[in-house]
């Protein structure tokens, strides 16, 4: 997810580049405006790209292209959360996979990802499950994320799971309640199931 | 046969009909923001609208591999109630997002001063930002609420052929069509038009700039209606391009003005079983 102003540029026809250049400078000028000085009218011109990355970009690479602008212009908490509150899914989504990246308090940016894992949409609660919630959910909110994914089909056999389940006694009795419930009504248990599970029993 | 239904009102439908549509041929959507039935109280009511469908919306219609864009406006119901007019001001919030396609429903209900506000200020604000304009025409005296709609979009800065006028029917599409608007048709089950008169206004009118949709809703109706449109139409002698070119093709150039169309449907995310919109219990 993490690809390289290089990589981007090169996905991206001439305008399409052109149009990323320009953004990203837009974005580069917000880190200079003085801290504490009055708000501009009107949405920066970044985040106005942020939004119309979709049609510029498309949608193949707008994803990168906002997870990219937000890197650069580096937003405090209360823009971080208003792009989010007042973004589309596609939006959303960029703000979540850039957590890790911007200048947050946990308990900042944790209620993006709270919100995002109320949600239904696949799309938002594979964002939501990264890096930045494997750092700073408390442990009851993280097994419900981990088994949330399993419920809903993201997938959940990455690095930062597996680091956090090792060990993980309650998330192995809820994954092995879940598992039983699956087999009682005659479903199929999701195979990323037996892979955390397993982790669960290392370093035990 | 390729559908896309350039009017219909997902949020109030069930995953059944997103099921159906696509057997019937429908793979793209446009949803206007409309009146839900219920009154709204506040702006923040139509912010949680809009949100759904830029969001929850599209990733519903993309596990049913239909492509969903949106319309956004103040309804002209509502630009009645003191309470929703000040919407208006979030609206250039919501316009530069990429999943809006256009400005609308906007147009007149009872014909009231705060409607025609709301319309020019609306029609105003779709030639801001690029945009093309849905335009609803009232339900109640139909043929005065067109000419004024018009008389309107002559006085906008918006061009009347970035202007979609909808429900349209026997005795409105002559003054439409001669305004230079695009031409949209509501054909429901018991009111506005049904098949039979939709074909019989293509004969009479030709399929220039001619949209059919089902407008289906919260109320009754039928999201299946523009498919049985497509099939009366080669029954009675129109040819697989006429079809192709009322069902298709006309609302992608209607709503490709806005240059936002997006019509790959790739599912946002990964999906449980082809259909990750679980309830709980599942």
């Amino acid at each position: 997810m993490l690809i390289t102003r290089e990589e981007l540029l090169a996905r991206l026809s001439p305008e399409g580049a052109d149009w990323l250049d320009l953004a990203l400078a837009e974005a580069q000028e917000a880190t200079r405006r003085a801290p504490g000085a009055p708000p501009e009218p009107g949405a920066p011109g970044w985040q106005l790209r942020f939004a119309a990355a979709g049609r510029a970009c498309g949608p193949q690479a707008a994803e990168a292209a906002r997870v990219l602008l937000l890197r650069t212009a580096c937003p405090d908490a209360a823009a971080v959360a208003r792009l989010y509150e007042r973004g589309t899914g596609a939006e959303r989504r960029a703000v979540l996979l850039a957590l890790p990246d911007l200048p947050l308090a946990p308990d900042e940016g944790v209620p993006l990802v709270e919100d995002a894992l109320r949600t239904n949409d696949t799309g938002l609660i594979a964002a939501a499950v990264g890096p930045y919630a494997a750092a700073h959910l408390d442990a009851h909110a993280w097994r419900h994320a981990i088994l949330k994914c399993l419920f809903t089909g993201v997938p959940v056999a990455t690095a930062e799971v597996a680091d956090r389940a090792r060990g993980d006694r309650e998330l192995a009795r809820m994954l092995g309640d879940f598992a039983a419930e699956r087999t009682a009504a005659g479903r199929p248990v999701p195979d990323d199931l037996d892979r955390v599970l397993a982790l669960t029993a290392e370093g035990a | 046969m390729r559908i896309f239904d350039p009017h219909i009102h997902m949020a109030s439908r069930t995953t059944d009909d997103y099921e159906a549509m696509y057997a019937a041929g429908v793979r793209a959507v446009v949803e206007p923001s409309f009146w839900l039935g219920q009154p709204r109280t506040s702006p923040a009511s139509f912010r949680d609208y809009f949100d759904a469908l830029l969001g929850w919306e599209p990733f519903r219609a993309a596990q049913y591999g239909i492509a969903h864009h949106c319309t956004i406006a103040l309804n002209p119901k509502e630009a009645n109630d003191p309470r929703c007019v000040p919407v208006l001001e979030e609206l250039p919030g919501y316009l530069v997002k990429d999943g809006v396609v256009a400005v609308g429903e906007t147009g007149y209900d009872s014909m009231t001063a705060a409607e025609d506000s709301a319309l020019a200020a609306q029609l105003q604000l779709a030639a801001d930002h690029g945009l093309p304009a849905l335009v609803h025409t009232p339900h109640r005296d139909k043929l005065a609420g067109l000419r004024r709609t018009l008389d309107v979009v002559r006085e906008s800065a918006l061009p009347a052929d970035r202007v979609l006028v909808d429900h349209l029917n026997e005795t409105t599409v002559k003054e439409a069509k001669d305004s230079g608007a695009w031409l949209g048709f509501s054909v429901y089950p018991d009111t506005k038009m049904d098949e039979k008169r939709m074909v019989a206004v293509l004969r009479e009118y030709g399929p220039e700039r001619v949209l059919v949709n089902s407008a289906a809703d919260w109320g009754r109706s039928d999201p299946l209606k523009t498919r049985r449109v497509a099939d009366l139409m080669l029954a009675e002698g129109f040819t697989e391009d006429d079809v192709d070119r009322v069902l298709w093709r006309n609302p992608v150039a209607f709503y490709g003005l806005s240059g936002r169309l997006a019509l790959d449907v790739a599912p946002p995310g990964p999906t449980h079983e082809g259909n990750s919109v679980l309830r709980g219990g599942e």
